[in-house]
């Protein structure tokens, strides 16, 4: 009994400590609700068959995140059918920059027919408790008995420009990997994009 | 006369564009190895990121404030580069920047962000202060009094 008492201990402050941080590939994902750009709550949880999920942090405005949005929406073209669907959530404050209002990505959706959600994350909590830094930044998830867990953090790919002819697809080849029971061979990469537009004051 | 204003238009073009180099990290590298007791403010930046923008003339009034001093800000867009001619090129005379700026040409981002710095996610603005004693490296943006205490305290 002691010792399941003092592993919820050490599970709960490490996952307390991993919530400052944001997560790191093979932590368990809390799961959020937030709010669609259809008005209604979505939740990872509202996925029954889910294998797994591309949580995408992208917004309206980032030039990088622009150039990748047919790339995000060919993603889960190809994905949610096989089981990982993306999820985009747009961690920028719209008191800091307008254009990154609710109503604006409402447009956004609609203008580009996204067939995800597309949810606002008033407050930056489930950012901050992701970690994501910059548009675009992806976490792909695997659904395990233990919950949701992080496989691979990064780049959607190497080739922001697409004029890359060695392009490496990060979260295409990791979702592949996944989908047969592997291991994401490249677990975590990095990439420029715009930084995170806090709230102020 | 109409072969006057060419000429003068190709020469403006070409000021123009010599103002913004491509550089290669081996060669940032290689000026800093050379630099003596000069400490380089090495801005990560691009005309797409707004506050990179809202932060560029600060480091106009550093480099301005250290005009006699061995200091030298260097502005590196990280725009893509078919962007060269038709953004950062028109940004920069648009703006009247008067500070040394180049536009990274390094085809691997996984690569240069790491050999720039390893705790570097990628986002920007991002700021780089090195000289021979000292290399510190910033993800965040700068006021103007930020950037002139950073550069006092980097030891």
């Amino acid at each position: 009994m002691k010792r399941l008492i003092l592993m919820a201990f050490m599970l709960i402050s490490g996952f307390a400590f991993a919530q400052t941080e944001g997560y790191k590939v093979g932590d368990v994902v809390k799961d959020f609700s937030l709010k669609n750009v259809n008005n209604k709550m979505v939740a990872l949880a509202d996925y029954k068959d889910a294998k797994g999920y591309i949580v995408v942090f992208t917004c309206n405005t980032c030039p990088v995140a622009k150039a990748y949005q047919e790339r995000i929406s060919a993603l889960n073209e190809t994905y949610a059918v096989k089981g990982y669907p993306v999820v985009a959530i747009n961690p920028n404050d719209a008191g800091a920059v307008p254009d990154e209002s609710f109503q604006k990505m409402q447009a956004l959706a609609s203008e580009k027919k996204f067939n995800f959600p597309y949810l606002l994350d008033p407050d930056h909590l489930v950012t901050k408790q992701f970690g994501a830094t910059r548009t675009p930044h992806v976490f792909v998830l695997g659904k395990t008995d233990k919950g949701n867990v992080v496989e691979y953090i990064g780049a959607i790919d190497n080739d922001p420009e697409e004029a890359n002819s060695t392009k490496v697809e990060y979260v295409k080849n990791a979702v592949n990997e996944l989908s047969i029971g592997k291991k994401p061979a490249i677990a975590s990469t990095k990439a420029v994009g715009c930084s995170i537009k806090w709230k102020k004051g | 006369m109409r072969i006057f204003f060419i000429i003068c238009l190709s020469l403006i073009t070409y000021c123009a564009t010599a103002q913004v180099r491509l550089l290669k990290l081996d060669e940032l590298d290689k000026r800093i190895a050379n630099g003596k007791d000069t400490t380089y403010v090495i801005n990560f930046w691009a005309t797409w990121c707004s506050p990179c923008v809202a932060e560029l003339p600060n480091f106009e009034k550093l480099r301005l404030a250290n005009l006699n001093k061995p200091v030298k800000v260097l502005l590196v867009s990280l725009d893509f580069k078919s962007k060269l001619q038709k953004e950062v090129v028109p940004f920069v005379l648009n703006n009247k920047i008067n500070a040394e700026v180049f536009l990274l040409n390094e085809p691997d981002q996984q690569q240069y962000i790491e050999r720039i710095d390893k705790k570097w996610s990628g986002a920007i603005p991002a700021t780089l202060f090195v000289n021979k004693k000292a290399r510190r490296f910033y993800e965040k943006e700068f006021t103007e009094t930020e950037l002139k205490n950073t550069l006092l305290n980097l030891k």
